[in-house]
């Protein structure tokens, strides 16, 4: 990956220590991004998605995370920074949009002052310049009359007002770096595909970095320049969307899309699952950690059992955690998988 | 599928108004019109979905169908029998051919029973006589739906979200049912538990003849799982069809935007698929638009939709329709909306 990406991300490791154990939550992440490029990383739940994003943010300071690595954000090491300094990046170079807004956003103060507030952290504004910024920022998301939401609670708007105001909110200093955490997760479809569209818009306005996690295939298939599916803390395949989508090569990545229901294919008689379920990151299997539900594990001939499998360039930028080789991937997918996926 | 054309299931004008009430008096100032008049059959052995956006009133249907709910008017016929204002005492028995299965697998279980306690409850309550015991009948429940019977004495804590779903299931089943009314059974699952949740729920209704309605927001879990399927809005229904009619040339506008604002998993509809963009959110039940409900958010309304109420007819074998001006209509059957009368 390039070395001098708005983005660098260098295996990065988020450990918490509990009282069962280490809970290995990231465990040797790396990936960049650019400007104006939208990442999307997948996976089910508890594989380390939001812990990921709220290390970015340097959220985990001061907790009982364990966080090594490095995260470089234009140029700044962002770990070893002074925990002041990585705040003041926060809400002005990097900002992040939640899954629930009613959690980020304070119930006893308006929609517009909660805008305002983050806006002059960072800019020495007044307050009447900033609660017009604010106005400017809602109606930018689409609130409807935003001269006069701009004084609402957040307890009077809908759900989507809600995302949309977290939106501007987030948004308000033009921050560099945009991640959104499961951002339509908990939207109805109509208003899920408005704030999609809105996203990717302000995004092209922007020319952000936009990182977009969730769990939702659809969804990243809609945003994503690139994808990074995860498992248990480690990125187990990264790609292009078109390589996650036409020429998956990890057999996790496969069970994946055999799992969904598609709206855009003649509906099949069976869903094809993953078998089991996603592991505890206390105990996270031997070897390859996906080696339990994996209908392939035999064929690696007990590696799957001892040996941590390296995340490797099947192509150029597309990369495979798997100790199957390429050959051995490409022809289970193309004879047995993709028939399997598209069959009635 | 084994269908039979008499229904097992006759909805007639079902209706529920919660009423609002302010003040220490509990003066009634309005009414939630959750369900408002909806009529329709399940024959037995065919799955019903029901989709619509959250709030316009599925649970609530479920809820009534069931008689966990007291209907504000209309009729509810089960096996020939009217049970609309049937007493609980009446109903018991009644209860056994009916059962409901919850959205979250968390709270629907007592936690301080064992597995093999609350599967076996129906029993006990019912008072059935089990050839070899509760306990072998609960084991072979256990079984069937994917759980190792030597769990019998675990805790729901042990298990994980999908099989704590399996165990809602095993204890739904227990009693045998006709009719499983599954409320959102698969949305607090990860996909892959989701698909493996939804596979046995299909594999239950061909080993066992069931008949379900699932209630889900999420239309492509509905196309898949659904031999047939009504869409919700605001307390109507608007659409009601075979899977196939439904979701390959869709009537009402809504079901079209709908379907439209579902993500695809493939990068390539991101350009090429033409998209219809409702503009902001459902209005609220308790003062629902007049006339046409979707009017307020709809590309085609005209006066007429705000004026006359669209009856739900049938415009297709089996397809029917609210709406003055539906898309994909024969064109024999679009007839001007003059002459259309408002019920009620
Ligand atoms: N006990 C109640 N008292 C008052 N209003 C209620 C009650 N139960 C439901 N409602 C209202 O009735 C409407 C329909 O609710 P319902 O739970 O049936 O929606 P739903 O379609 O299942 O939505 P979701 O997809 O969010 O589960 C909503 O406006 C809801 O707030
Ligand atoms: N503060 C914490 N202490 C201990 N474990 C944590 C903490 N935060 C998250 N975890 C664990 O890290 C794992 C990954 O969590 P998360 O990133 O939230 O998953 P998701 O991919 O669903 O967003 C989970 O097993 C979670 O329980
Ligand atoms: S390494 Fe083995 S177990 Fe892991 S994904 Fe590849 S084939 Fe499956
Ligand atoms: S009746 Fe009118 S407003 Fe209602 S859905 Fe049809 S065209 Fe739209
Ligand atoms: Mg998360
Ligand atoms: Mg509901």
């Amino acid at each position: 990956m390039s070395e001098n990406a708005f983005l660098d991300v260098q295996d990065l490791k988020i450990h918490f220590k509990t009282d069962d154990g280490v809970v290995k939550s990231v465990d040797g992440l790396s990936f960049s991004l650019d400007r104006g490029k939208t990442l999307g990383i997948v996976g089910e739940s508890g594989s380390g998605k939001s812990v990921t994003s709220l290390g970015i943010l340097g959220l985990h300071r001061g907790g009982n995370a364990n966080v090594t690595g490095q995260i470089w954000l234009d140029g700044e090491d962002l770990i070893t920074a002074s925990n002041e300094h990585v705040r003041g990046l926060r809400g002005r170079k990097m900002s992040m949009i939640f899954q629930d807004p009613l959690s980020s956003m304070h119930p006893f103060y308006t929609v517009g002052a909660q805008i305002i507030e983050a806006y002059r952290i960072h800019h020495k504004v007044s307050k009447s310049v900033a609660k017009k910024h604010a106005i400017d920022m809602l109606g930018r998301v689409g609130i409807p009359e935003p001269q006069r939401r701009v004084d609402s609670y957040p307890h009077e708007f809908s759900g989507g007002m809600r995302q949309r105001a977290m939106i501007a909110m987030a948004l308000s200093c033009d921050p560099e770096l945009l991640i959104a955490d499961e951002p339509t997760t908990a939207l109805d479809v109509t208003v899920q595909a408005q704030i999609l569209d809105l996203m990717r818009d302000l995004q092209r306005e922007f020319n952000s970095a936009l990182i977009i996690i969730t769990h939702d295939l659809g969804v990243v298939a809609e945003l994503s320049d690139d994808i990074l599916v995860m498992y248990a803390g480690k990125c187990i395949e990264y790609g292009t969307a078109d390589d996650i989508f036409y020429r998956p090569e990890h057999p996790y990545t496969w069970g994946l899309l055999g799992s969904m229901p598609r709206l855009d294919r003649e509906p099949t008689e069976r869903l094809l699952p993953v078998k089991g379920s996603p592991p505890s990151l206390i105990n996270v299997p031997s070897g390859c950690a996906f080696h339990p539900r994996c209908p392939y594990a035999e064929l690696t001939k007990g590696r799957d059992r001892t040996e941590v499998p390296v995340l490797l360039d099947t192509d150029p930028g597309h990369l495979v955690r798997c100790h199957l080789s390429r050959t051995e991937r490409r022809t289970l997918w193309e004879n047995e998988v993709k028939p399997a996926l598209e069959t009635q | 599928m084994t269908t039979s054309n008499e229904p097992l299931l006759s909805v007639q004008d079902l209706q529920k108004h919660f009423p609002v009430t302010k003040g220490l008096l509990k003066r009634q100032v309005g009414a939630v019109k959750a369900v408002d008049g909806i009529s329709f059959d399940v024959v037995k052995g065919e799955t019903l979905g029901l989709v619509g956006e959250s709030g316009c009133g599925k649970s609530t249907t479920g809820r009534l169908v069931t008689r966990l709910l007291e209907p504000t008017a209309g009729k509810i016929v089960f096996e020939g029998r009217d049970l609309t204002h049937m007493s609980q005492g009446a109903l018991r028995p009644l209860r056994r051919d009916m059962q409901m299965i919850f959205q979250d697998p968390y709270s629907s279980l007592n936690p301080r029973h064992t597995v093999g306690t609350i599967v076996g409850a129906p029993y006990r309550i019912q008072g059935v006589k089990t050839e070899n015991g509760i306990k072998k009948a609960v084991q072979d429940i256990l079984a069937l739906v994917g759980l190792n019977p030597e769990h019998y004495n675990r805790y729901p804590h042990e298990f994980s979200g999908g099989q704590r779903q399996r165990i809602g299931i095993a204890r739904t089943l227990a009693l045998k049912p006709k009719l499983i009314i599954a409320d959102e059974p698969v949305s607090a699952l990860d996909v892959s538990i989701q698909a493996q949740v939804v596979n046995l729920l299909e594999d239950l209704q061909n080993e066992l003849d069931l008949t379900y309605v699932v209630i889900a927001h999420d239309l492509s879990v509905v196309r898949h799982i659904s031999d047939r399927v009504a869409v919700m809005y605001l307390g109507k229904i608007v659409e009601i069809a075979d899977r196939k009619r439904l979701y390959s040339s869709p009537m009402h506008p809504y079901t079209n935007a709908l379907l439209s604002a579902v993500p695809i998993p493939d990068p390539k509809a991101r350009t090429e698929r033409e998209r219809i963009r409702l503009t902001g959110d459902v209005p609220s039940p308790l003062n629902p638009p007049p006339a046409c409900r979707f009017h307020t958010r709809c590309w085609k309304a005209q006066d007429v939709c705000k004026t006359v109420e669209p009856p739900l007819e049938e415009l297709a074998s089996g397809h029917r329709v609210a709406c003055h001006f539906p898309e994909n209509a024969p064109d024999a059957v679009v007839q001007t909306p003059t002459g259309a009368v408002a019920p009620e």
